[in-house]
């Protein structure tokens, strides 16, 4: 395998308290992301998806095991990995322009006002938020304050794109439309990102691969499902794509079924499939098939 | 139909009405029952006993005042303008004094643990102690009455601010902290820039029960000094047997607390932030 963009090397979390056995998050978790690629995570609640996350940012760091992005170990925040929060994390006592141009000017120390601020707005306009430049986060509704945060992570420019769930406390419309963004935004800028989700449907729309996580304690990486749907998707034409019911009932069934089962645990690294791909070929042989037994009777 | 405001200002001014009838009703000097004789008139007719003055001369008193508040006869007879002005002095010279270093070393408690667990205890054991009771040992220190004055301004109001900023700073959201980690923010720039507005708001709070504080104990320590101020003033207008200018220096203190207030309170609305 070539080096990848980014690579997950063993990373295990273990919680250790006075009185209790410690208390294993994850275990053995390898993945990589290549440059450019779009991948989700998805695994219940508790699974450890957002300690994978925050290791990755480096804001904590792992009992044991490497993060490695470009070559280099990752060992602290840094500018290079942008994050989206599911709170937003916005600064409440600055404006959404303010709260964009904290990040830029952080990237940018040497940069002119009116360039920062040209950057800034650039990328508010960019998630669609014109006009709303000089509004406090708390006058701003939920979608549009995950979309200043998106700006904000944009605007930075960063290698890799961190999203914690970030449109888990969005209603289902708002939701859309600022997935309908982010698709926009990531083929314009080919962006790295790796995202936490609970919605299988956004996870479809949005990646190509998909980590299913098994359930913690000692959770592992269980699958890595590719997205076989050619990109750019649009929400209304990938349900008709033949194989996008096989994929979704594939990630529904490890999310009820099989996300328990403890077996996982000894695989090595995650199994790779392509529900879509199986799919289809098992419907050109029963197609086949079916020729044959049209042929035999003739 | 009136607001609530109109409203709430009339019932206030049917309080007020009341009260100051009721007490100029009550403090009339008694009728004389029967003809004075020359002694009696000489002495201050029926008016045997000292009363409390009625709102109609402290109200005089007042206008007799404000009219002219800035006036100097010598240290016995100053203007109630130079009063307040001696005492206002000393309560900001001591409290930003107060603030000038509550506020960073509350910062450096609130953000590291050690610091908080090392000098807790003896920020708990400081605390309580009645600031008048620093005065003789200011006094032997310092030598010099005017500058006790103001170190006990400084001692009483340090510790609200020291404890509000330690108890802000070390509460700021974690979020916002990890929003300047991850925008890899120096130690010194995130304080600025994240931490003191995030903070600011809790820091306002204990600056307004500094100044509340504040002005409170100026009086009694002023009392103690003696010479200018407030404080002094009221102490000697007791002793002149005035109580008019007693009662009349006990409303502008209440005044000026109030001013003082209010300035802080919309210090505060200029830094708060709604989350």
């Amino acid at each position: 395998m070539t080096a990848q963009f980014l690579q997950v090397q063993n990373l295990t979390k273990r919680f250790s308290s006075k009185n209790q056995a410690p208390l294993t998050v994850f275990e053995n978790v390898n993945f990589s992301i290549a440059k450019g690629e779009f991948v989700c995570i998805i695994g219940h609640s508790g699974c450890g998806k957002s300690t994978i996350m925050n290791t990755l940012s480096g804001l904590d760091s792992p009992t044991s095991g490497v993060v490695i992005m470009d070559g280099k170990e990752v060992s602290g925040p840094s500018l290079d990995r942008g994050i989206v929060f599911q709170n937003y994390s916005l600064l409440p006592w600055l404006s959404a322009l303010d709260n964009v141009r904290f990040g830029v000017q952080a990237r940018w120390p040497s940069w002119s006002k009116q360039q920062v601020k040209q950057h800034s707005l650039d990328y508010l306009e960019l998630v669609g938020l014109k006009g709303a430049e000089n509004r406090k986060p708390s006058q701003l509704s939920g979608g549009m304050r995950q979309r200043v945060s998106i700006a904000r992570a944009f605007a930075t420019q960063p290698k890799l794109l961190l999203l914690d769930e970030p449109f888990g406390a969005l209603d289902a419309l708002t939701r859309g439309v600022i997935q309908d963004e982010l698709v926009k935004i990531c083929v314009k800028t080919q962006q790295t990102v790796f995202m936490i989700t609970h919605d299988v449907d956004e996870a479809i729309l949005l990646s190509d691969r998909i980590l299913l996580m098994s359930n913690g304690p000692n959770a592992v990486i269980a699958e890595s499902v590719t997205v076989d749907i050619p990109k750019p998707r649009q929400r209304g034409e990938i349900i008709n794509n033949p194989g996008y019911y096989a994929l979704r009932n594939h990630l529904v069934d490890f999310l009820v079924n099989r996300s328990a089962a403890k077996h996982y645990q000894e695989q090595k690294g995650p199994v790779i499939t392509n529900p879509i791909e199986s799919h289809l070929s098992s419907e050109i042989r029963t197609i086949a098939s079916d020729t044959q037994m049209l042929s035999a009777c003739v | 139909m009136l607001s609530v405001n109109q409203k709430a200002a009339l019932v206030s001014l049917i309080f007020l009405l009341v009260a100051l009838g009721i007490w100029e009703a009550s403090s009339q000097p008694p009728k004389a029952q029967e003809a004075l004789s020359e002694y009696e008139l000489l002495m201050g007719g029926a008016d045997q006993e000292a009363r409390i003055p009625p709102p109609s001369a402290i109200a005089a008193k007042a206008w007799e005042e404000l009219s002219n508040p800035f006036y100097d006869k010598g240290p016995n007879d100053k203007g109630i303008g130079i009063q307040l002005a001696y005492s206002i002095s000393r309560v900001l010279s001591g409290y930003f004094l107060a603030a000038l270093i509550a506020i960073p070393i509350g910062f450096v408690i609130g953000m590291s643990p050690l610091m908080y667990r090392a000098l807790n205890p003896y920020i708990q054991i400081l605390r309580p102690i009645s600031p008048l009771a620093w005065m003789p040992l200011a006094l032997f220190i310092i030598k010099d009455s005017e500058t006790s004055a103001i170190f006990v301004i400084f001692i009483c109001s340090i510790w609200p601010m020291l404890i509000n900023t330690a108890f802000g700073v070390a509460n700021v959201r974690r979020d916002w902290i990890n929003v300047a980690r991850t925008h890899e923010l120096k130690p010194l720039r995130t304080a600025l820039t994240v931490i003191l507005p995030a903070a600011a708001p809790t820091i306002l709070t204990g600056m307004r029960i500094s100044i509340g504080i504040a002005w409170l104990v100026i009086v009694a320590a002023e009392m103690l000094v003696g010479g200018t101020g407030i404080g002094y003033y009221v102490w000697n207008e007791w002793n002149n047997l005035d109580l008019t200018s007693v009662i009349f220096s006990i409303l502008m203190i209440g005044l000026v607390g109030m001013l003082l207030d209010l300035g802080l309170n919309s210090a505060a609305k200029l830094v708060q932030y709604q989350e």
